[in-house]
Order: C-alpha cells, then structure tokens, then sequence
C-alpha cells in the first residue's frame, strides 16, 4: 500500500481537537454560496419526478394530459382531489399488498444484516484457509442477473421440504411455492452486503480486537461488542440497500406466489394496466408504494448520522 | 484472474503478525484449528443460503446453455454442445446489444461515480439541512425503477416538459427531439434517465467511505494550512481506494446489466438503438421460450462481465 | 475415470434440468381438484368487472352441487403466463386456467391443456372462440373482440368521403383518398390514429389483419413449417411499403399518443384503428355521430383480429371431469352474456348475444358481432405462435420506425423458420 490511511485508532481524540475541526469547517461552508446554489439546484432536478407524480395523483387523467406541457404539471391546482386514491382502494388490496411487502422487506433485511455481516467479519478478522477464494466466488455472484436464474430457481424452491405446524403436529411438507418464506429467505444472503461490510471492517483497526482478545472475549463477542457498534454506516446502508430490492421484487412474486393475499405491492402495478389506463391511479398507487421507502429511509438516515458522530469522530 | 475484495491484500499481510502475537499465548496450531472452525461456523449460513439460492440454480441455467431446453415444450431438452453458442455468435442482433451496453457504461460509469462522489463532497460538509439534501438527492434511488421509467416516459415525448423546458430555457430557438422514438437520441435519453435515478446510490457508497478516513488526517492538512484541492488529492481521493474500487465494480456491473429501463420504455428500439443483453436474454428466455438460447446468453453475458471486473482489479489493483 | 466423472456429472445435470423444466407434462400427475377442491385462474385481477362477473358463476356452480368447490385466483394479465410456467415447471398447474387464444396451440402442444370432452355443444360458438390444435379441441372462449375503425359521422360527409358497410368497406384506393382529403382539411396532425404506441402481442393483433388482406400472411399456413414467402413474400412487401407510406404521408403518427381513444374523442385523429373494447366509450360520447366502421379491403377483403381469452383444463388437473362439468355449467347463455357484458366484449352465442343490450341485430354492438363472423382471421394455431408473435412485433416495429422492409421481413422469416426446424416441426410425438 503506498500510503497507510485507514483510520488510525480514534479512542484518543480529545474533545478540543474535535472543536478546533468544527470551528474551521463552518468557516469555510458560510463563504461557499456556490455550493449552496448547486446543493439547491440538485435538489428540484432529484425531486422534480416525484413532485409530478405525487401532484398527478391528485388530478383527472383529463387534467394530467393537459397540464403536460406547462408548469402547472408541478402544482396542485385545478381540480384537486383525492378521488384516485380512492379509486386505488377499489381497485387492489393496497393495504395488504403494503402489509406483505413491509413483512417481507423487514425480515429480509434484519436476517440480511445478521447473516451478511458475520460472513463478512469471518472473512474479514479470522483465520480461515481459502477465504480469498471464498470472497471472490461470493462477489462473482453479483455478475448473474437474477432473471437468468428465475427459471430454475423455481423449480428448485419447490422441491425444498417445508415445515408446517397443524396444531402440535410438526409435518414435512414439499415445495415452498405460495409461502412468505420464499419471498424472503433465497434473498437474505448477498454478495453485495457481504462485500460492503467487509470493506468497512477492515476499515476498523485491528488493534481494537486485539486489545479484546487480549481482554480475553471471544470472536462472537468480539463481533457484537467491538466490531458491529461500530459499523452503523455500513449497517445502515446495507439495511437500505437490501430494503429497496425487496420492497420492490415484482418478477419473483409473480412467479412463486398465487394467492393474492401474499403479493407484494409491485405486483399491484400490473394491476392498472389491464384496462384503459388511468394515469391518475397510476401515479396514486406509486405515490402510495414510494411513501414507505421514503419513510424508511429518513428514519435510517438519523441513525447513520448519529453512529457517524459516535463512530467517525468521537470513536 | 480473479476478481479479489481490494483489501483482501491487507488481510493478508497482516495475519502473520497477527500469529506472531498469538503465538506468545497458546500453541499456535490449536488455536488456529479452533478459530478456523468458529469463522466457519459464522461464515455457514451465508454460504448455505448463497450455495442453494445462488450456485444450484446457476449451475442448472448454465447447464442448459448446451441444451436445446425450452420454456414451454412437452420434450425433455437434450444435449446439443454448442449450437446456441454457434448461433449466438452469428446473431446479428447481439451484436449490436454488446455495443449499446457498451456505449452505455463507458459513458455511465464515469459520469455517474463521478457525480455520485461531488455529491458526496458536498454533502459531507456538516452544514445545515445536510439532511434534507440528503434525502431529496436520495429519493428517486428509492423509487422503484418500473415506476421511474413510466414517468420519464411522459416526461420525453415530445410534447413532454423535457421538450418543454429545452424551449423555454433557449427562447424558442430549440425543439426538442422525440427522445426515445429517434434512434439518435433514445440511448443518450435513457443514460441520461439512469444516471439520475442511479447517482443517489453511490453518493451514499462514497459518504460510507469518506466516513471512513480519520478526521485527524483533515485536522492535521488544517493546520498545516493546506488548500482544498491539495485535501482532496492527497488525503480524501488515496483514502476512498477501497471504495473507489466498489463503486467501480458495482456501477460496471449494473451499467452491464441494463434492463428495466429498456423494457419499460422503449423495448429495445427504435431500431434497435437501445437492446442490451439482458433484455435481449429475458426476451429470449421468457417471451420467445428459447430458454436454452437465453441460458447461452447469459453465460456469454457472465464471462464479460467477469472479464472486465479482472481488468479493473488489475487496473486499479495496488502498486507496490 | 475422470472422463466418467464427468460424464456422470453431465448426466445428472441434465436429468435434474430436465425435470425442472418439464415438471408436470406427464398427466394424471397433477395434485389440484385431488379433495374436491378444484382451483381456477384467471387473468382478471385487473378487471374487477369481468372478475366478479366470473366469480358470480363460480358462486352459483358451488351452490348448485356439493361435490366440487372452485376456488379463483386472479393474476395480472401482463405477467399471467409467468405465473402459468412458473406453475407448470414446479409441477403445479391448477386445474382450470384461462389463456390467450393464439397461445392455446403452444400449451396443448406442451401438455399443459387436456382436450375437452364436455356435456356442452360448442358448434354454436363464433369459431374465432374454439381453441382447436392437431384435430382436438382444447379451450373455448365466452367472448371475442374484433378490430373496427370509428370515426365522426359529420367529419366523414362532410369531407366527402363514404361511410363503408361490412358488405361494402373501403378499398385501398377510397382510403387512400379518404387520408388525402382529411390530411387536406389541416385540422389533424395526423388523421388516423393506427395505436403505433402499442406493444406485445398489440402489434401481430392489429397489424397482421392488414398484412392478410394485402395477401401476405405471418405463416403458410398449409404447413405450418415455413414463413418464407409468406411473410416475405411480394404481398408482404407491399404491405410493409404501404404501411412506411402512411407514415411518410403524415396520415399516422409514428408513435400515437398514451391513449389513443382519448386522442379520438378530443379530435385529435379522425379516424381511430383499435378493437371493439373502445365502442363503450365512444358511444357515450359521440352518440348518433359515432360510425363504427369495417377495416379496409387491402385487395383479399377486409380482416379482423380472432381469438380472444378462453378457457381450459390443464394436465395437472387429479380431477378433470370436475373442472369439465364446471365449464360445461359455464356456458349457460346467461353466464357467457353476464361475462361478455362485464368485459365489454362480443358474446360467444347468438343465444347469449340476445341477452347483452347493442348485440341484438341492428343494434349499436351488432356491427362488431358481424365483423367477427365474416373477416375474423385466427392467428396462426400453431406452437410457434409465442416465437412468430414476438419476431413479428419486432419487425413491426422496426418497419413503423422506418426499417428496409425486405431486409426486416427477411430476417423474421430466416428466425421463425430457425425456431420451427429447431423444435422439429413443433409436432407431438
């Protein structure tokens, strides 16, 4: 390496230093105003769509069409309502769908975190022969686009044995076709989450665990205690990461799910193409399946500053 | 060649000392064994889940690549060796999908990895409503893709507020193109789409990793009075290396990869301006029941792509 | 023993491929309908109207007896056949399903559909509502849709043109003229709305009619084996110019707006090309000033679209003369009525079309039900339909954006003639 720079241990930093950076950074930003124009210029050209779609989801098909070429297409004016919302409640089980998809994307993504994050610390602090090899054919398995194994995979689940509770009798039972589990469980391991906790423990010093052993804790605690505090940014970003293609899986449920009380809300989309298309329903129900995400995502962001303070800084 | 996780180097630099120490407290040997044993008893659920749900069915769709297997057929496919990859090669179709996916990652991949680190930059200042920004710059990663593509759909016609906007902003004197309905400018309409939904994505893989680097080192260029381009080529740009390599990687592939957006909205037209791999193997795969030509595909579409992450990792692969 | 290995590897690959992906072909495999219980799907979740029209009869046929319970499971139409594969390779086909009426041949090729075998008589049907392959009848449909031109009353005299019959419909020479005159009046950007904007199967729908009347066709249809001449041939050639030519004239839009029926009645087109399902809509609008017109005679007479949604027992059925008995109940003259109506579709029967308002003889629907007996044209039964549908959507559109024809139709031919000889003539053995 040429230059060593992953952080240097950071349990020494002295709360006077920490100001001394804060003073000089906030000098600096009061006389950028030209970051404060782009900041703010990025912020209509990312929120511009979604400004269009939510304003849409209030107005007639008619209006839409009509506001398309001007500016009111981004404003609430006209004939305002929430009658395609209505129409949305009519016409999928959105309320379901949504309840499905929040149980799905949670539990695919607590058990993501789990699993991907003490593969990627195995990888990352312990002595494991071939794990160069291992972590190569892990990251391979980004390069395979899902729907080329969507097929096989199917037929594959379904030879799975199933284990159903009928009362107190434990039954074996095969295929999980039709099931919750097989929404969740083929997509709780990831290469991708794996890789990016690897990337950040070894970005945590190892004199840390060290110490730790030297304290006589073992790898698990050394993992729950030592490592995992203090990878909130790389948790949360997994946590986003592996929330959004859960939330929105649409080929996979179609495929392994029949009853409609076990869709997802993607699969509702399909719903309002069938038909003639009513754009203002259109943009109602992705107004309504966008919601959560956003919702997520600003509850997760508060915890990635906050373990930024407690890792990044005061360690 | 192999891809490698960058820092796997490092990891392995650093275990010898790691014995060096250990071997002061216990026999070596046994302690090795006993940690082994317990790294792959943390490994193991990720590697079972990854082994059923990813290597099994990759092994039966690859397999099917040297059969003649359909989607929907009353025969059992039998082995045909390399006839879907002879016929592959004499496709002229995939071949103008390898060039439009490649004119879309050479020209994505820098674009949005660098977008996505200025963003980042400015984001990382810890002023007010850094939040906000945050999120806003956010929202349309978060949005689902199929939903993305339906309302860029409107917003390139050519009656639509892109062409709208265009007239507006140069006083009348430019209309606007009919975006996806001319072979010209429906691929740079659909980059153009990608890399606004996409850049959010990586600006949040830069942010983890400019967290990563010590904010001493910053405190240290402070005091030497150092100026901000000289902070950021000598301490942000050789701290992100690891990240650097993964925003790589991960742009590469899903540029490589490049299908929704084609499916939703232009179906690889016009003229096959916009067909890519992917879409052609699904379209293959599903809608034309080819499923064995849609396995070779892929398989081709595998080695590619594993290709070109083995000459990034050499590219970017560490000096000595 | 190494290259034994191997072998053995390969072996056990293939047999497990192989049974991934025929699954459930052999029949009397199946498990549905095993408890009495028989499962029906269908592509409705979409149409709440035609859903609950269906499940009205399934509600009457559990009360009429007790020995089989139909439960209905309603898919999205624009992924239903992923869902039916996906069934089908994990060997899990319920026993009822409903399918698109070209892709019938495909399934009872793949032993996906059993033959019927009901205590109904389906002679009375439109013939483009039978799903017929290999001399077997596999599927029926309550319904049908038919390909119509609408326009203005007021706008067609008033330029001058004549309102065609379905025994008198244009001819090639009177429509051209007709664009002419109504692209003269300058009030339209483009005068006829084709729905160039549609996709999948929307394109050999509504386009394949044109190519027929021009004398091409998407296959020949006396073997089945080959498109070479037919699809390529000098008609189809026309075809393809003919089609560039209105493009060219600006009489159509290369792409046609997001709702083409919209477009219509805001009089942005004046002439609008699309199925009967649009009729509803246009008379509540238009009233008396609505005239639902044939499609044009090309020079081998006008021809519509046939084959719509139908119905079928699958293989994987425990139970097939249950799931039959439910079919043969469905066909009762109010059910295929109360359906057609919810579908706003034409009703199968002359006996169930008494039973919808508009289809009686002379009334505002007849026109479509004539359509549909006269000019229905099925899209090729064959199981390379999927395969033919998908290359010639392609081509289609490749031709709309301004393709060589000869070059493009030649292309599709050499692929769908590939696919067939690769697939062994797509004959059961």
């Amino acid at each position: 390496m040429a230059i060593d720079l992953t952080p240097a241990p950071v349990t020494t930093t002295s709360p006077l230093r920490t100001r001394v950076v804060k003073r000089k950074r906030a000098a600096r930003d009061r006389t950028s105003i030209a970051g404060w124009i782009v900041r703010i210029v990025l912020c209509f050209v990312f929120a511009f769509p979604m400004i269009y779609m939510f304003v849409s989801s209030l107005k007639p098909d008619q209006q839409i069409f009509r506001d398309l070429t001007s500016i009111s297409a981004f404003l609430p004016v006209g004939n305002i309502s929430f009658d395609n919302y209505a129409g949305v409640f009519d016409q999928v089980p959105a309320a379901r769908f949504l309840i499905n998809s929040i149980g799905v994307s949670v539990v695919t993504v607590v058990l993501g975190i789990l699993v991907n994050s003490m593969a990627a610390f195995a990888l990352s602090r312990m002595r494991i022969r071939g794990k160069g090899i291992i972590l190569t054919l892990i990251i391979a398995t980004l390069i395979v686009p899902f729907e080329t194994l969507a097929l096989p995979l199917v037929w594959w689940v379904n030879q799975l044995p199933s284990l159903s509770m009928d009362g107190f009798d434990l039954t074996i039972t095969k295929g999980w076709l039709d099931t919750y589990q097989v929404q969740i469980v083929p997509f709780i391991a990831n290469a991708f989450s794996i890789y990016l906790f690897h990337q950040y423990f070894e970005s945590i010093p190892k004199e840390l665990d060290e110490a730790a052993r030297v304290d006589g804790a073992g790898w698990w605690r050394i993992y729950r205690r030592v490592v995992m505090p203090l990878s909130g940014p790389a948790i949360a970003t997994v946590a986003i990461l592996t929330f959004l293609p859960a939330w929105n899986s649409y080929l996979w449920p179609l495929m392994v799910v029949q009853s409609q009380d076990l869709r997802p809300v993607m699969v509702g989309i399909q719903y309002f193409f069938q038909l003639n298309v009513s754009w203002g329903e259109v943009m109602a129900y992705a107004s309504l399946i966008t919601l959560p995400v956003v919702a997520l995502f600003i509850a997760f962001q508060r915890s990635f500053v906050n373990s930024i303070a407690s890792s990044g800084v005061k360690g | 060649m192999s891809i490698q996780a960058p820092a796997l180097a490092e990891a392995t630099a650093i275990a010898p000392a790691q014995g060096e120490t250990l071997r002061h407290r216990r026999p070596r040997q046994k302690t090795v064994r006993r940690e082994e044993l317990k790294g792959i008893g943390m490994l193991a659920p990720a590697i079972v889940l990854l082994v059923l749900f990813f290597f099994i069915p990759a092994v039966l769709a690859f397999a099917l690549a040297f059969t003649n297997a359909r989607l929907i057929s009353p025969y059992a496919p039998s082995f045909v060796g390399l006839d879907n990859f002879v016929r592959l090669f004499h496709d002229q179709e995939f071949y103008r999908a390898l060039l439009n996916v490649a004119y879309f990652a050479i020209v994505v991949v820098p674009l949005q990895g660098g977008l996505a680190l200025l963003m980042a930059l400015l984001i990382n200042r810890r002023v007010r409503g850094t939040t906000f920004f945050r999120t806003v710059y956010f929202l349309p990663v978060v949005t689902s893709m199929v939903v993305v593509s339906l309302l860029w759909l409107f917003l390139y016609r050519q009656d639509g507020l892109i062409n709208e906007l265009i007239h507006r902003v140069t006083f009348g004197l430019v209309t606007g193109p009919d975006w996806l309905n001319n072979p010209a400018t429906s691929m740079p309409a659909i980059i153009l789409m990608s890399v606004w939904q996409g850049v959010g994505f990586h600006m949040i893989i830069w942010l983890s990793g400019l967290q990563t680097i010590s904010a001493e080192l910053y405190e240290a260029a402070d005091i030497d009075g150092v100026t901000g381009w000289q902070r950021f080529r000598y301490i942000t740009w050789p701290g992100l290396r690891a990240t650097r390599s993964l925003i790589l990687v991960t742009i590469t592939i899903a540029a490589l990869s490049l299908f929704t957006q084609v499916s939703v909205m232009t179906q690889g037209g016009p003229l096959s301006s916009t067909t890519t791999i992917v879409y052609k193997a699904v379209q293959s795969g599903f809608e034309q029941q080819e499923t064995s030509y849609a396995s070779a595909i892929s398989l081709v579409f595998f080695a590619i792509v594993l290709a070109i992450s083995a000459i990034q990792r050499f590219l970017t692969r560490e000096k000595a | 023993m190494r290259l034994a290995m191997k072998r053995l590897v390969a072996a056990s690959l293939t047999a497990a491929v192989a049974a991934a992906l025929v699954g459930c072909s052999a029949s009397g495999s199946g498990t549905d309908g095993k408890n009495g219980e028989i499962t029906l799907w269908t592509h409705n979740a979409g149409n709440k109207a035609e859903l609950a029209a269906v499940t009205k009869i399934v509600n009457d046929y559990n009360a009429s007896q007790s020995k089989t319970k139909i439960k209905i499971q309603a898919f999205p139409q624009a992924s239903y056949n992923q869902s039916v594969v996906a069934a089908a390779a994990a060997g899990k086909l319920p026993c009822i399903v409903d399918i698109d009426g070209p892709n019938v041949p495909n399934w009872a090729w793949a032993k996906y559909l059993t033959p019927l075998n009901l205590n109904a008589d389906l002679s009375k049907n439109l013939p483009s509502t039978v799903g017929k392959w290999n001399g077997k009848t596999y599927s029926f449909g309550v319904y049908d849709v038919a390909l119509a031109m609408f326009a203005r009353k007021s706008v067609l005299t008033g330029a001058g043109i004549r309102i065609p019959t379905v025994d008198a419909p244009w001819t090639k020479t009177e429509f051209a003229d007709a664009l002419a005159k109504l692209k003269a009046e300058g009030k339209w950007t483009y005068p006829l709305d084709l729905g160039t904007a549609g996709t999948g199967e929307w394109l050999p729908y509504a386009y394949s009619p044109l190519l027929q009347s021009f004398g091409g066709d998407l296959i020949n249809r006396t073997t089945f084996k080959s498109a070479d001449g037919a699809l390529n041939g000098p008609d189809a050639i026309k075809w393809a110019d003919w089609f560039q030519g209105l493009i060219k004239k600006q009489y159509v839009a290369k792409k046609s707006g997001a709702d083409s029926t919209l477009d219509f009645l805001n009089n942005k087109s004046a002439i609008l090309y699309t199925g009967s399902w649009a009729a509803a809509s246009a008379q509540q609008k238009l009233g008396s000033d609505l005239v639902q017109l044939p499609s044009v005679d090309l020079g081998n007479g006008p021809k519509s679209g046939g084959g719509s949604w139908q119905w079928g027992v699958t293989t994987g059925c425990a139970n097939p003369k249950a799931a039959m008995d439910y079919l043969s109940f469905s066909l009762k003259p109010k059910y295929v009525a109360a359906v057609a109506k919810a579908a706003g579709t034409i009703p199968a029967t002359d006996a169930a079309a008494a039973l919808v308002p508009g289809y009686e003889t002379g009334g505002t629907m007849d026109v479509f039900r004539q359509i549909s007996k006269k000019d229905a044209v099925l899209r090729p039964e064959t199981p390379a339909y999927p395969f033919i549908s998908t290359t010639f959507a392609k081509a289609m559109q490749d031709i709309i954006d301004g393709a060589d024809p000869k070059q493009t139709l030649d292309t599709a031919v050499a692929a769908i003639d590939d696919n067939i000889k690769s697939n062994d003539g797509y004959t059961q053995k």
